[in-house]
């Protein structure tokens, strides 16, 4: 479709854009040169740090401070949009370019009704009247497929889910009927089945209007989906440019076919079978509720995270707990380390109860069971060094000091990180910093792991080293896992046996094989089906 | 960059910094410029300034050298500033650290408790304490801290609430550290920067509230204080200016150079933790 349009909307020539002295490089930027047609849908793909939103920011004219376009042109319908003053600039935005961004909780004013933000739009450009302007927000909010429009135009940010939220900062970005929408990971936060949603409806809505959009994201099953072409950047230059089936199944360079590959794929997990019957973690009708107190005006609510909830892990088995959020899946790896205390059921470890500990007992029981965080900027502390961080756990447990820092150094070794055991936290990158978190975890010679979004916090090639070093780990010291995951496609790579949670209850659960192959239950076909990318064939496939 | 090259870059910070330590080095160096007692009387009173030598700063209503007032008086003005601060601390930080870290019942027992401090007037609290315990060193820098340390607590409870979640606390947990451990290892670094800023800030609400204590004749009565010497300069202040400037300006120097080194080291310390946060 882009064949029948010869001049392009937006054109980026040889564009750098300079970062300030001090960051890791000079140019966030370098030499980028791309077209972005009308009607078609131009994926920017990139890891972090890999410059793919500079451009974008540059073309709306939102550069941080400090950070400059220094050298080339962003030609937007024939006008370069470096030359613009702040004050031309502004009456492009929103007018003639929309934007949607990550985050929809922090991109909409928290005390300002929906249809007022959205009117706000046409007041900021001087368009309609206030009667026209909430009646023009009403259409666009049936536009955007929200549930009962009427209503949600009154609703608050708050009061509307993740996915709710992004469909009116969409429909705040199409008010003016931009001709270029740029999309920066408008899905990255949201849920796979509302990221189903989302994309079909940018899809939708692109269509119908013609417009372009520039869809910036880290994830090739998105590219997949919704993208015309692709562009694949790297430290600020472009990788790859091409038409998306090209690049998806022939790749001719050596990043893009790694991070095609490192997409956790959606390739059958082979069946595996444990390697003994005896259960390690039993769990029968685990409950827990949540109840925030009630005040003198407004009524106590209670959530019921777990519900009668029961399954058992086999020594050297991989689980994997997968959900939506709010599904319960974190507060029951919570409560199988026992960060919290379930109201009633059993949690038996290798027969011990693990669920009545408490006090010194618990603490005397805890390293039997470890966790690896899913923040690995937040679950070191800033101000030990990680050989410290490591050591800590063992001395609690009475191991002499010395031992201790051996044996963290020699953990660390065993993470790929041999030598490193006197630098503090923020001298490491985010995968470093979780193989950190592993190795602590594994400083205590825990009979069980509880890994709870281990790997969702890191970018795919990352993600990927990181599945391999359990993998790795699994086989060398027959770790027995529980890991909890939103992510379906990795779940599969590295789980035996898969338990689908909604709503604090257990939907299904079977092998890995079993649950891709076959599943029983509608909700788990719901989540397979809104895996972006999983109905194209990727060349790894 | 060093910890001193961060506190360094602000130069406001170093200009407090200089003043503070020029009115260390006062107080300690008053025994030997002047080894007489300030309360000697030594010449005939109301010398104005520079108008007899080796009386720079002239002489009170009595007769008292005021230069060396102002020198003796430094140490105890910093003393008891540092000294009421310091106890302070000692209440309020293991108080609030509780109370943040434990929550629930704990939390509302000393929240109360600190409450009630906080609902009398610090001032009228203070004298009422001095005015108990007899005009002292001692009883004045307990007054002082008894009055000042319900901010720590509740700067401090606050911080411990925000941190006791962190996933690093949780893996403290996790591999058995104790609860103790966990407050003083885990959450209580992460909590110094505040902490510290609000000391520099204590220490000069400190020596301002002795002053007025002195002014209002609850001073040591054995001991040289700038607040004494404005105090019982009051009554004169139309015919003797100096009485209670110097006094005046000297309190005013302080107060402002530990505001400035308050200030600075918040700024070297926030920046790291910010980086380290990125």
């Amino acid at each position: 479709m882009t064949d029948n349009h010869t001049t392009p909307l937006l054109s980026l020539r040889h564009l750098s854009i300079s970062l300030p002295k001090g960051a890791d490089r000079a140019l966030a930027v370098e030499d980028v040169s791309y077209d972005v047609y009308r009607g078609e849908i131009l994926c920017v793909v990139g890891e972090s740090g890999s410059g793919k939103s500079m451009a974008a920011n540059a073309v709306m004219g939102l550069l941080p401070k400090g950070v400059r376009a220094s050298g080339g042109e962003a030609l937007f319908d024939g006008q370069d949009l470096l030359k613009l003053s702040e004050k031309q600039h502004r009456t492009l935005r929103g007018l003639r370019i929309g934007m949607i961004f990550q985050e929809p909780m922090t991109a909409l004013n928290p005390l300002m009704r929906v249809g007022d933000q959205i009117a706000e739009v046409f007041e900021a450009h001087g368009r309609l009247n206030g009667r026209e302007r909430q009646k023009k927000a009403l259409a666009l909010l049936t536009e955007v497929g929200i549930p009962q429009p009427d209503k949600a135009i009154r609703a608050y940010p708050f009061q509307l889910s993740g996915g709710q939220r992004q469909r009116v900062m969409i429909a705040m970005a199409l008010a003016l009927e931009p001709e270029l929408l740029i999309a920066d990971e408008p899905t990255t936060a949201l849920d796979v089945t509302t990221q189903a949603q989302i994309l079909e409806l940018i899809r939708d809505l692109q269509r119908r209007r013609g417009m372009a959009v520039m869809f910036i994201t880290h994830d090739f099953g998105v590219v997949a989906e919704v993208a015309n072409r692709v562009c694949v950047m790297r430290h600020g230059q472009i990788v790859e440019l091409g038409k998306a089936q090209e690049v998806l199944k022939h790749p001719r360079h050596d990043y893009t076919r790694a991070l095609i590959e490192a997409i956790p794929s959606n390739v059958i997990p082979e069946a595996r079978g444990a390697e003994t019957d005896t259960a390690l973690l039993e769990v029968v009708g685990l409950n827990k509720v949540f109840r925030s107190k009630g005040g003198l005006f407004k009524a106590a609510r209670e959530v019921h995270a777990l519900q009668d909830v029961s399954f058992s892990l086999v020594k050297g088995e991989t689980i994997g707990i997968v959900g939506e959020s709010g599904s319960g899946k974190s507060t029951l790896g919570r409560c199988v380390v026992r960060l919290e205390r379930p109201d009633s059921g059993t949690l038996k470890l290798s027969g011990t109860d693990f669920m009545n500990l408490q006090g010194e007992a618990l603490r005397r029981e805890r390293h039997r069971v470890q966790m690896i965080f899913q923040d690995p900027y937040a679950s070191l502390n800033p101000r030990h060094r990680v050989g410290y961080a490591i050591a800590q756990g063992p001395m609690a447990s009475g191991i002499s000091k010395a031992q201790a820092f051996a044996k963290a150094k020699e953990l660390l070794a065993l993470v790929g990180l041999g030598g490193t055991d006197d630098r503090y936290p923020h001298e490491f990158s985010g995968g470093q910093r979780q193989r950190i978190g592993i190795a602590r975890a594994l400083a205590m010679e825990p009979e069980l792991i509880v890994a709870d979004e281990a790997v969702s916090a890191l970018d795919v090639s990352i993600q990927a080293q990181i599945l391999e070093l359990l993998e790795e780990l699994k086989q060398k010291l027959s770790l027995s896992l529980l890991f909890i995951t939103h992510d379906l496609r990795v779940a599969a790579q590295i789980c035996d046996r898969i338990i689908v949670m909604q709503h604090g209850r257990i939907v299904e659960q079977g092998s890995a094989r079993e649950v891709f192959l076959a599943p029983q239950e509608a909700y788990t076909r719901e989540l397979l089906d809104a895996i972006p990318g999983r109905d194209q064939e990727l060349a790894n496939a | 960059m060093s910890f001193f090259a961060r506190f360094a870059q602000n130069r406001g910070a170093l200009i407090g910094l200089i003043i503070l330590l020029a009115i260390i080095v006062m107080a300690i160096l008053a025994p030997l410029v002047f080894p007489e007692s300030p309360w000697r009387m030594v010449q005939r009173p109301f010398l104005p300034p520079m108008e007899v030598d080796g009386f720079p700063l002239g002489t009170d209503t009595m007769g008292r050298n005021v230069a060396a007032g102002l020198m003796h008086g430094a140490w105890v003005s910093l003393l008891i500033g540092l000294v009421s601060t310091l106890v302070a601390l000692l209440i309020g930080v293991p108080l609030g650290a509780v109370a943040g870290y434990y929550g629930g019942l704990i939390d509302d027992a000393l929240m109360r408790f600190t409450e009630f401090f906080q609902t009398i007037p610090n001032f009228a609290l203070a004298i009422v304490l001095v005015a108990i315990m007899q005009p002292s060193v001692t009883s004045i820098v307990l007054a002082i801290a008894l009055v000042s340390w319900p901010p720590v607590a509740r700067l401090v409870r606050a911080e411990f609430m925000s941190l006791r979640n962190r996933e690093y606390v949780e893996a403290a947990r996790l591999v058995g550290q104790t609860n103790r451990t966990i407050i003083i290892r885990q959450i209580l670094p992460n909590t110094l920067s505040p902490i510290i800023v609000l000391a520099s800030l204590m220490v000069a609400t400190a020596i301002l509230l002795e002053s007025a204590l002195s002014f209002l004749g609850l001073g040591d009565p054995n001991v040289m204080s700038w607040g004494y010497m404005i105090g019982a300069a009051r009554t004169v202040i139309r015919q003797a200016w100096w009485l209670s400037f110097f006094p005046g300006v000297a309190i005013l120097l302080t107060v402002l150079a530990l505001n400035l080194v308050g200030e600075g080291l918040d700024d070297a310390l926030n920046p790291k933790l910010a980086r380290e946060r990125s």
